[in-house]
């Protein structure tokens, strides 16, 4: 398994890259499910994986369809293993390291969109610049989706269109994505014609 | 010409600050506010100097808050080609003189969490802006501020008055350097770093910043090159037909624009970008002296920044 491919379609879709080890007095690496192999492959590619692992704090939970490789990653004998059981609590415990994170930390971010997304959303509302996260994507390609119109936000998204599990409207799933929000963007498909919705189909697995 | 729009100033005062240093007050002449602009921001002075044009950057170091002039200081170098010898021995209260609209190619990123600002000699003007700024907003800052000696210290007095806990001086003579890494190693996430001073210590700053891990998007620098001086040589400006000599205490853009050519341009210290020019051919070898251009494209020899680099050894062709 490799990096998960992104078709460019608009600028505002996230693109990723392959992690790669960077100077830094703490490496912060976030991973769900698969994610965990993107780390395992760049620590491969690294110069001094022990060194690196050394200064590393891991923040891991199971991906969204239940890949669960905690075992594998804590087996590298980090300077820190965490593991949650889902994002919303894993998240939590990054306010907390981001609270005391010093510059010359390191962001690297692994696994599925929604975990990137989030992530990425928590460590840019410190100021560090999000153009230096590191993501890459690995694994579920389930959206986290934002209805447009309620701002409800719906995670693990397979179908487009799909209904709103807010509000109930039929939302067609948008390559518009928000930094801020962590989401991409669900826009109301049968606005004009209520009841004319496309046929359903699984797009994201 | 080129760069972007005038405005007509009256000196308003000028005000010895120590031994090298002048600071210049400038209102407009209709009594009328002065244009809106940003900490960091810097404006294009143009001086009669009896007969010679020139043109020289300096950051703005009044309070954006405060649109009824602007302010700068202006470091007497007595080697340089002039610019700062005119402004100290020529320009008097009530003279009428012409400043570009403000540029900010320093600005503070609004979304960092801090900022730590280090600081030698004349580069402490920007952030004097850059405080008043921040003053207003209650940004937070840590300012390092390295000068030869207290009595060089431009605005030392007055800075550590306004924010005790906030600036820290350092004094050449005294052997007092800031600890880098020390400073480096304690800044919260999200700290932005601003530089301005001479060349050595920028590079320092930034080398040690990004060897620690500081990421280049939470790097900030300014610093104008003063155009060199150098050997005359002969340019050819191929879409004007003109074929000029640039003299030895001129820029290339200077004897481009005494031909009546019309040159692109908004910093004039080779940092903005806005004067890169295709060189259609070199005999001699290219001199560059910018910020702009990447050392590979230095090395290929196919753009020049005629504000501040110059040719030698032969005839230069560019596209002008
Ligand atoms: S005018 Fe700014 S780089 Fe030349």
């Amino acid at each position: 398994m490799t990096l998960t491919p992104v078709a460019p379609t608009i600028r505002s879709r996230p693109v990723y890259a392959p992690l790669a080890a960077v100077p830094g007095h703490l490496h912060l690496v976030i991973a769900d499910g698969e994610g965990a192999e993107a780390v395992t492959d760049m620590l491969e590619r690294a110069p001094d994986a022990a060194g690196f692992l050394a200064l590393t704090h891991f923040l891991y939970c199971p991906g969204p369809t239940g890949t669960d490789l905690s075992d594998r990653l804590q087996a590298l004998g980090a300077m820190q293993f965490f593991r949650a059981p889902t994002i919303p609590a894993l998240l939590p415990r990054l306010q907390r390291v981001l609270t005391d994170a010093h510059m010359g930390s390191r962001f690297y971010l692994a696994g599925s969109e929604g975990l990137i997304g989030q992530a990425e959303r928590d460590i840019m509302a410190t100021g560090f610049p999000f153009a230096a996260i590191q993501k890459e994507h690995r694994g579920s390609t389930l959206r986290r989706v934002q209805c447009v119109h309620c701002k409800g936000i719906t995670e693990n998204v397979a179908t487009d269109p799909f209904q709103c599990s807010h509000c109930g409207l039929n939302l067609f799933v948008r390559d518009h994505y928000s930094r801020r929000l962590a989401a991409f963007q669900g826009v109301n498909i049968d606005a004009e014609d209520p009841g004319e919705v496309p046929e359903s189909v699984v797009r994201f697995t | 010409m080129s760069g972007v729009a005038k405005l007509a100033v009256r000196v308003a005062d000028v005000v010895p600050v120590n031994d090298l240093v002048t600071r210049f007050r400038f209102e407009a002449r209709d009594g009328s506010l002065l244009p809106a602009f940003s900490g960091g921001a810097h404006t294009v002075v143009e001086m009669d100097d009896h007969g010679t044009r020139r043109l020289n950057p300096y950051s703005l170091m009044s309070d954006p808050g405060d649109r009824s002039g602007y302010e700068i200081s202006v470091r007497r170098d007595d080697a340089g080609r002039g610019g700062s010898l005119f402004m100290h021995r020529h320009v008097r209260p009530g003279m009428e003189m012409v400043l570009s609209h403000p540029v900010n190619l320093f600005g503070l990123d609004s979304r960092a969490r801090k900022y730590l600002m280090i600081a030698g000699g004349i580069g402490i003007t920007p952030f004097l802006s850059q405080i008043a700024q921040l003053s207003r907003t209650g940004g937070r800052f840590e300012l390092h501020y390295a000068a030869r000696n207290p009595a060089l210290g431009s605005y030392m007095d007055r800075l550590q008055a306004a924010h005790p806990d906030r600036v820290q001086c350092y004094f050449d003579d005294d052997g007092q350097q800031i600890d880098l890494a020390r400073v480096l190693s304690r800044q919260p996430i999200g700290t932005h770093l601003y530089v301005c001073g001479p060349k050595g210590m920028i590079a320092w700053v930034l080398g040690t910043a990004e060897r620690m891990g500081w990421p280049p998007q939470s790097l900030h620098s300014e610093e104008f090159i003063a155009p060199p001086v150098g050997q005359p040589f002969t340019v050819e400006l191929a879409a004007s037909g003109h074929t000029l000599n640039v003299g030895a205490a001129q820029s290339l853009l200077e004897a481009i624009e005494a031909s009546g050519v019309d040159a692109p341009y908004l910093c004039r210290g080779g940092a903005c970008g806005q004067c890169e020019t295709k060189v259609i051919r070199c005999d001699g070898q290219l001199l560059h002296n910018d910020h702009w251009l990447t050392p590979e494209e230095q090395a290929e020899g196919r753009k020049i920044m005629p504000c501040v680099s110059r040719a030698a050894g032969g005839t230069l062709v560019i596209d002008r």
